[in-house]
């Protein structure tokens, strides 16, 4: 038990340590300019002493590690500085956003999370029958599509044509929870149809990788069902590949929906981020880049305790 | 069950033919077999790669493995036909009427269940026992397989146990619902010598106990005679020859079956200890291993003459491996050196000229994996012409071909692929590569060990010829006490790390014997079916 | 030329399709300026005009010829797509193979260091990078070919590493051979077959990610015809069910398809074992 409690752990540390190296990218990047960012932003006509005024108040004079560390310790605080565009507090500007895209984010995980892998294991069970062959082509093709593409189908189809749900998803935090769910649900159906080929795919192969093994051949000279053989032999050692599949897509869930809200201009935090990347707002972007960021390596970080909590070999050592 | 009685037809197989499917065509595997099996007899299947022998195991069981299909023939068990019977029928029959051992307990039982669990799985799910009944069993039967610690062992983890202990809880799975008929697929090729022997007496037991009738697969002849009232000689999906088993160890009939029975009896004289000063090669005082941990070479001093053969002897963890390993300088070790011709090499092969890596060459165990698939037999070879000899083209292509009329293949050869070859052809392949550097020792790690016995014999055959007309030396790291009899002039016996013994071959041979290599050398079955009797005996006393 | 024959017989249906439909799309964008009937950025006619007479397929936002700015997007799109995923593979092969096999500390240098550019989704850093550097052809691709070169850097390291440690490897080694010789000819030949399949594969996602990249308005610039951004100047049409916007997006997606498909088929026929991902 121990070895598993100092596994975790250093888990924890790594993604602790990783948390602040990427803290130090996104922080860092911005020295990549040629000259510096009030340059950059200010453009070549303004005069010397504007750009002088805006490097003070954007305390360019300060050191770059100085900088970095108020940055870090200010975020720590809840504090994320100030926009560029409007002056106003980013974590003003990002708060409800962020909440918006967890839900369009978590009701596209809760919709496409359990059919991907009841489709994955079924395609997997029924290896090169029809309806797998079927499927295979189904979700090749989907992957093939860009969000957008999917999403104007969807929004052609449904909002346009038949006209069962808005096109524009304007949510805000006066609606009831199932007018929210109503309002989201064309991008949060777009988002499902993108991830769940992949999610199905990878579980698919994580099971025929596994069915394949000697042991589940031992199960059935054994004369086990089956079912039993499914659910007693191939699932508690699948659990870990499948925790993977699915925090990975997870992952994805969260880049993706960058795009699906500027398509539906749904006010979450993707399309604040690309609104300020036009803008060349760097400090949003920071901010925004510093959020998707941990949330992916978070992310990652469960996936991989999960494994090692799901693993017979690491929770009983010799 | 009660209602038969032994000698009753149990299994019957009429005109079986098997088609396996490869690059999308069907292939006979198994072409007309007939078997007949009667209750508590052990029968022994034996056979080269490709014989079909698992095939026709497993097909016992009314099973095909993926990519496999009946396509004639039956298979009756007491009475029912399995090829065309429904699933339902043979799931029933499978675990607790026909149970099935594998070659590898580590990969048959799941990681993610204790091994008790595993036992009571077949019983309860069949119906024959309840939870508690199997638990008790499991004991019982841990117990008399003699298990360390049958009490508990089973509420251990497959990963928790030894290897020969896990085959061995296999066995016992097996037994769960005291089935009629067991399947052993090699349940010993994967084992070291010393730890087969447990294995295999725990066999012998238990299924005469309960009076088991069984099918015993394996390659090999000695660990068949030791088990099987009746033996099949099998050869590419075909009878070869059936009988009692002394009659056929005494008599065979077939040719083929004469050349098995020889397989282990190739001998040479050892040559007199050479007296070179220096030698050819000398490792003192090697201590080595991976990481500042993990120390797998202990002190290990070995001296090699010209045109001798020093065979380094010793089971899976002994070090024999990794001793290659520091010779050719792909493990630098943490103390000792390696003198060739009395000269220090350097420890890393990165460090050494080219001249010394050419006096050292190295023949490996797979064959498969020592050659570049990509790379015709005439690349494999000129590469070392080329590069340690200059040799031009035109002389290269002379000289492939004269190495090629060496290791006794034709000329073509030099246009195939690895792929086009057998595994004995990619082996002598392997010995021209090293010949080419024209070196004066060749490391032979395992040479033999995967190839078919008949094969096998022929290369120990091909690599004294070579020395004899090439003077060259060989060091022979090997597991198995027939090819170190057969080749060896010097032989150093390994045991952790450590030389437990070492010495002209006569000498070692004779004893008396070091306590470990007096327990390696009465590990090796041998063809006379009362050895393992008489040895279990001899040990007890 | 036998074997291509035999080849092509045994292939299946998705993966003949595949191969038409790429052919098809490198032919469109060599000869972009003959098949299209006006210029690319020639503004010839009213905005939003319908489908038919003079104009195919309508003109755009700014009246320009659509099928003349699709054409002309298979030429831009694909062409920046390739150029990127040429330059991940050049970075991402050569330090790959170097890093398997070197080994020691070389490996670990370039491994931690693309686990951190890992850490951080790739569409969110190149946003970061997009808003720091702006966007121009160039920085595009730069941004994106290293982005996606750790991925390349991960398979073709672990392709490497598989084939580093056989014996045919270290008997290479043991013979005194020298680095750039072990990965010419006894690595790289045994690990093309993962890395054909992995550049098909990564074409697919750099192609798809410069798509979204445009039309988030943040990619190819304006005036340059380009696929992903025709769908984002256009999309108020489809509120009024009108399909055009959904060419363009759809010539991306029967492009990733047919690749999809012919990677699918090679990963059959080289691999068998390989089975997705």
């Amino acid at each position: 038990m121990d070895k598993i409690l100092k596994m975790v752990a250093q888990r924890l540390a790594l993604g602790v340590g990783t948390l602040f190296v990427v803290s130090l990218i996104i922080f860092g990047a911005v020295q990549l300019l040629p000259g510096d960012l009030a340059e950059a932003i200010l453009g070549q006509a303004a005069t010397e002493e504007t750009v002088a005024a805006f490097r003070r108040e954007l305390q360019l004079d300060l050191p770059a590690h100085e900088r970095y560390l108020n940055w870090l310790f200010g975020i720590l605080q809840g504090d994320l500085g100030r926009s560029l565009a409007n002056q106003r507090e980013i974590s003003e500007l990002i708060g409800k956003r962020l909440l918006n895209t967890l839900f369009l984010a978590g009701m596209a995980a809760a919709i496409s999370v359990p059919l991907a892998v009841t489709l994955g294991v079924l395609a997997a069970l029924y290896r090169n029958s029809f309806f797998d062959r079927m499927v295979n082509m189904a979700t090749l093709t989907t992957i093939s599509f860009p969000e957008f593409f999917v999403a104007y189908i969807l929004v052609l189809i449904l909002a346009v044509n038949i006209g069962m749900f808005p096109s524009i998803s304007n949510v805000s935090s006066d609606l009831d929870f199932w007018d929210r769910v109503y309002r989201s649900f064309l991008p949060a159906l777009t988002l499902t149809l993108v991830v769940v080929a992949h999610m199905m795919r990878m579980t698919r192969a994580a099971i025929i990788n596994l069915l394949a093994s000697p042991y589940i051949e031992m199960a059935s000279l054994k004369g086990i069902k089956r079912a039993r053989i499914i659910t007693h032999h191939a699932l508690p050692n699948a659990l870990s590949p499948i925790i993977n599949v699915i925090v990975i897509n997870l992952a994805f869930l969260i880049v993706g929906v960058v795009i699906v809200e500027v398509v539906f201009v749904y006010p979450g935090l993707g399309q604040l981020m690309v609104d300020s990347v036009s803008k060349r707002d760097i400090p949003v972007v920071q901010a925004c880049s510093l959020i998707f960021a941990a949330t992916y390596v978070l992310l990652n970080l469960t996936a991989d305790i999960l494994s090692i909590l799901s693993n017979p070999r690491l929770m009983h050592p010799r | 069950m009660t209602s038969s009685k032994k000698g009753d037809v149990l299994l019957v197989m009429r005109d079986l033919r098997i088609e396996g499917q490869a690059d999308e065509k069907w292939h006979e595997i198994v072409r007309g077999i007939d078997l007949t099996l009667r209750r508590g007899e052990v029968l022994g299947l034996i056979g080269e790669s490709g014989a079909g022998k698992s095939t026709i195991g497993i097909a016992g069981m009314g099973f095909t493995r993926p990519g496999c299909r009946f396509s004639s023939g039956t298979v009756t068990f007491d009475g029912i036909e399995l090829t065309g019977a429904p699933e339902e029928t043979k799931r029933r029959l499978r675990g607790s009427r026909i149970a099935y051992v594998a070659q590898s307990a580590a990969a048959s039982f799941n990681p993610a269940h204790k091994l008790i669990k595993q036992f009571a799985e077949a019983p309860v799910q069949h119906g024959v026992l309840n939870a508690g009944q199997a638990a008790k069993d499991a004991v019982d039967i841990y117990r008399r397989l003699q298990m360390p610690e049958p009490d508990t062992i089973g509420f251990r983890y497959p990963h928790q146990v030894s290897g020969g202990q896990l085959q061995r809880a296999m066995v016992a799975m097996a037994m769960a619902c005291k089935p009629d008929l067991i399947v052993f697929d090699e349940p010993t090729t994967a084992l070291d010598v010393t730890t087969q022997i447990e294995v295999l007496a725990a066999i012998k037991d238990i299924v005469h106990q309960f009076n088991t009738a069984a099918i015993y697969i394996t390659h090999d002849l000695a660990v068949v005679a030791q088990l099987a009232d009746r033996i099949m000689v099998l050869r590419h999906g075909k009878l070869i020859e059936e009988g009692e088993t002394r009659a056929m160890l005494a008599h065979p009939k077939e040719a083929y079956t004469g050349q098995l029975l020889a397989v282990r009896s190739y001998r040479r004289d050892e040559f007199p200890p050479s007296q070179d000063d220096p030698p050819l090669l000398e490792v003192r005082g090697i201590s080595a291993g991976y990481g500042p941990l993990i120390k797998v070479l202990d002190d290990v001093s070995v001296k090699i003459g010209h045109k001798r053969t020093v065979a380094v002897v010793g089971e899976s963890g002994s070090g024999k491996s990794t001793l290659a390993r520091v010779i050719t300088g792909l493990l630098p070790p943490y103390q000792g050196e390696i003198l060739f011709k009395g000269q220090a090499l350097p420890p890393s092969y990165k460090n050494r000229t080219k001249d010394q890596l050419r006096q050292v060459q190295m023949i490996y165990q797979m064959p498969d994996v020592a050659l570049n698939p990509k790379q015709r037999v005439r690349d494999e070879i000129g590469r070392p012409l080329e590069f340690y000899l200059g040799m031009d083209a035109a002389a290269r292509e002379r000289r492939v071909k004269e190495l090629l009329e060496m290791i006794e293949l034709p000329a073509e050869f030099a246009e195939r692929l690895p792929g086009e070859l057998s595994g004995g052809q990619k082996q002598r392949i392997c010995i021209a590569r090293a010949l080419a550097a024209e070196p004066e020792l060749i490391i032979c790690d395992e040479v033999t060990s995967a190839l078919d016995q008949l094969v096998a014999e022929e290369i120990l055959k091909l690599l004294q010829r070579l020395q004899d007309d090439l003077k060259v030396s060989y060091l022979f790291i090997t597991h198995d006490l027939a090819t170190v009899k057969a080749i060896s002039d010097e032989i150093v016996v390994m045991l952790q790390g450590r030389v437990v013994q070492q010495g002209g071959k006569n000498a070692v041979l004779t004893p008396p014997h070091h306590e470990y290599t007096e327990l390696l050398l009465s590990s090796v079955p041998e063809m006379d079916p009362d050895w393992l009797d008489d040895l279990l005996a001899k040990r007890a006393s | 030329m036998e074997d291509f024959v035999k080849l092509m017989r045994s292939s299946p249906w998705s993966a003949r399709f595949g191969m038409a439909v790429i052919l098809f799309y490198v032919v469109v964008a060599v000869f972009a300026p003959l098949i299209s009937p006006y210029g690319e950025t020639e503004i010839v006619g009213s905005e939003f005009e319908v489908w038919g007479g003079a104009f195919l397929l309508g003109t755009d936002n700014l009246g320009r010829d659509m099928f003349t700015r699709m054409v002309y997007g298979a030429r831009n799109t694909i062409g920046i797509a390739f150029a990127t995923t040429c330059l991940a593979f050049l970075i991402g092969g050569f330090f790959g193979l170097m890093a398997a096999a070197l080994g020691g500390w070389v490996d670990q240098v370039l491994s931690r260091l693309v686990d951190i550019l890992m850490a951080l989704p790739p569409l969110i850093f190149a946003l970061l990078l997009l808003a720091i550097l702006g966007t121009s052809i160039p920085v595009l691709i730069g941004v994106i070919a290293v982005l996606d070169s750790t991925r390349v850097y991960r398979l073709a390291r672990a392709v490497a590493m598989n084939i580093a440690v056989l014996d045919y490897v270290e008997v290479a080694r043991l013979r005194g051979e020298g680095l750039l010789w072990i990965i010419r000819r006894e690595i790289l030949p045994n690990s093309l077959p993962p890395l054909v399949a992995e550049f098909g594969l990564r074409f697919c996602f750099v192609f798809l990610f410069i798509a979204a990249l445009s039309f988030l308005g943040l990619g190819i610039q304006p005036p340059t015809a380009d696929w992903g951004s025709m769908v984002r100047d256009n999309a108020t049409l489809i509120t009024y069910g009108d399909i055009t916007p959904l060419l363009p997006a759809g010539a991306i997606a029967l492009l990733t398809v047919g690749v999809n498909f012919v990677v699918d088929w090679f990963l059959h026929k080289t691999a068998g074992l390989r089975d997705d991902q």
